[in-house]
């Protein structure tokens, strides 16, 4: 892109500056206190750790939960998509989308505070319910309140990169599978959806990952009675001030994230074999 | 060459770009206004912030201020950086452990005339259990934890921690997110010692605890003010300090101390070894030790003044002589939480982590 070596090395300082000393450094003490005890000693026991009642249950209730977050997101986000990339632009497809984003440009905290007051015992949802005269429904520091709030939280991580991936599907192949005589059902299950893999694996990603870490919501929405990983980690920096624990932990954390990116590093490449 | 050449100049960048950060943390110090600085590290919504304003207009001391929301945030950063703040403000037991892993400096007592004449002796005698001599630290606020509850939904007066078992109340207990609060609660329903490292009663305090968790609305922090205020639970545990500001706004509020006993705490200034303003800090301490802008924090924060002089202060009678605010502390059976050692403190947190995993 530029002439001269010199002049990119020097343009990209900046920035390899800020990789340097905002995420080289952090992850590699995040690795220094992850295998060492509080003596200094290389050991794998803060990784081993996570096999251990508490941490295991957190992780596999995290897991879960965020399973079914992705699950949710996925299921909510497909026809959507499906519908933008066929309303014409003018159509307010542009209006939809900023509709989605719309709330993203509060703070991510705000929003959860939001479902605080919806969901709890006096709000508005079960305010709502008692004014039919319907009986009120207890939601808030539940399991279920907290993937409320991850859908919500995430849902346009998923939205944004399905659209993405079906609006550049050739229409022409649609239209050929309409003449070769396929149906509605048929063109979606053999056509759109294998031609919209890359979507869906970097939507699942973006949702699974910040669902599977997340400590915020489910201290807000959870009541701190339900205790995800994210929550066990951030207790052992705040509250216990074990490092090397937190910081073994959070490796468990990143195998899972190397274990999506390489799955969606796999089908790159295939496609772009393909392509 | 050429190319290592660029590489070594991004790398010059980089490490000028480092250097710049760390001047840009350190630099600011320099002797502004003359006075100098002093940098405070105290609790969140601890102070009435015109008494920072003031303090900077009458000493010229520019004031970095900092909170925390709780002790062990604080000593997480603190334990980062030793130097990185002059005067903080933690409760009892954590006193006793920044004072074990010396990280405070010894005060002098001929420069706290103002602090020593005017906080009143029982005080200063309540803080020898985690400051042996009163050589480190000066009582800022002080309370008792308690339960909150609200008695248009709560039919009978509540004497005793048992409430917080009562399964009529499901889904309308609030309990706080600490695990010494928490465990104490149990532990002295059961008679021990709140400072108990005795395994076995610590295993009956974790199965009771366990036992309630149904019962619990929410583990919460600051959001028990608010849920009680807003009528989201029935009873909540809550500081004293805060019981008055939510009787303030809901007067359907009563706070009592259970006469199975509770925690009695004292939140109080130190200055670290690592200070870079002691002037400045003995500064600080002698002017919120002040009658009047002791009477004006406690005005904002309704915590408990230690300041027998502020105390004097307060016109408003039925405040002055508040059974919660400043309770006849022989009358209740209480005890102030002490530090219990890296592995106690482990102990107690792998106990916790068990119930909120439950």
């Amino acid at each position: 892109m530029f002439k001269n070596k010199k002049t990119s090395a020097a343009l990209s300082a900046p920035y390899t500056a800020w990789m340097t000393i905002f995420i080289i450094v952090p992850l590699l003490m995040i690795f220094y206190y992850g295998l060492t005890d509080s003596q200094g000693s290389l050991t794998l026991a803060n990784i081993t750790a996570i096999g251990y009642g508490v941490y295991f249950k957190s992780l596999l209730l995290a897991l879960w939960l965020s399973f079914l977050c992705t699950l949710i997101c996925f299921i909510l986000a497909y026809p959507l998509a499906l519908i933008l990339a066929r309303v014409s632009k003018n159509a307010g497809q542009g209006l939809i989308i900023t509709i989605f984003i719309l709330p993203m440009w509060m703070n991510f905290l705000l929003r959860t505070y939001a479902w605080l007051t919806l969901l709890e015992g006096n709000g508005i949802i079960n305010g709502i319910l008692s004014f039919l005269h319907l009986p009120t429904q207890h939601m808030i520091n539940t399991p279920t309140a907290i993937v409320f709030g991850m859908v919500y939280n995430f849902l346009p991580f998923m939205v944004l990169p399905l659209y993405n991936a079906i609006s550049r599907i050739d229409t022409a192949v649609f239209e050929a599978a309409r003449d070769l005589g396929a149906g509605r059902r048929q063109t979606l299950f053999r056509i759109t959806l294998p031609l919209s893999v890359n979507g869906i694996i970097s939507g699942v990603t973006m949702v699974f990952i910040p669902a599977l870490t997340t400590f915020a919501i489910s201290t807000l929405l959870g009541g701190s009675k339900v205790l995800l990983i994210g929550n066990v980690i951030e207790s052992t920096f705040t509250q216990v001030y074990d490092w090397h624990l937190g910081s073994g932990l959070s490796i468990v954390l990143m195998i899972f994230i190397i274990i999506n990116m390489i799955i969606s590093n796999i089908s790159d490449a295939r496609q772009e074999a393909e392509g | 060459m050429k190319k290592k050449m660029s590489r070594f100049s991004a790398l010059l960048m980089c490490a000028a770009c480092f250097a710049f950060m760390l001047s840009g943390c350190g630099g600011s110090g320099g002797a502004q206004g003359g006075a100098g600085e002093l940098r405070v590290f105290n609790w969140g919504e601890y102070i009435d912030p015109e008494v920072i304003a003031e303090f900077q207009e009458e000493t010229g001391i520019r004031v970095v201020y900092e909170e925390f929301e709780t002790n062990e945030v604080m000593y997480a950063k603190l334990a980062q950086d030793p130097s990185a703040y002059d005067v903080l403000c933690p409760s009892d037991y954590m006193i006793s452990k920044l004072i074990e892993q010396d990280m405070l400096q010894e005060l002098d007592a001929s420069r706290l005339t103002v602090a020593h004449e005017e906080i009143g002796d029982s005080y200063w005698k309540e803080s020898e259990g985690f400051d042996p001599g009163n050589k480190y630290s000066v009582p800022y606020c002080w309370g008792t934890v308690g339960i909150l509850y609200n008695k248009t939904m709560v039919s009978e007066p509540v004497t005793s921690w048992s409430v917080l078992w009562d399964e009529q109340y499901a889904g309308s207990i609030l309990m706080q997110d600490s695990v010494r609060d928490a465990m104490m609660i149990p532990l002295v329903m059961n008679g021990v010692s709140m400072n108990t490292l005795d395994e076995a009663e610590l295993e009956k305090a974790t199965q009771m605890l366990i036992e309630q968790k149904p019962l619990v609305q929410a583990y919460v922090v600051d959001q028990v003010r608010d849920k009680m205020i807003g009528n989201e639970a029935a009873i909540g545990v809550i500081y004293s300090g805060e019981a008055i500001y939510t009787q303030r706004e809901n007067p359907d509020l009563v706070y009592v101390i259970p006469e199975e006993g509770s925690n009695v705490w004292i939140d109080s200034w130190v200055i670290t070894n690592g200070a870079k303003n002691v002037d400045n800090a003995y500064a600080w301490i002698e002017y919120m030790s002040r009658p009047e802008v002791a009477l004006k924090n406690f005005d904002y924060i309704t915590y408990s003044t230690p300041n027998e002089g502020a105390r004097a202060l307060i016109e408003d009678e039925a405040i002055r002589n508040s059974e919660i605010a400043f309770p006849d502390l022989s009358r209740y059976k209480l005890e102030t939480y002490v530090y219990l050692g890296e592995e106690g403190d482990a102990l107690y947190n792998d106990y916790w982590m068990r119930i909120k995993s439950e």
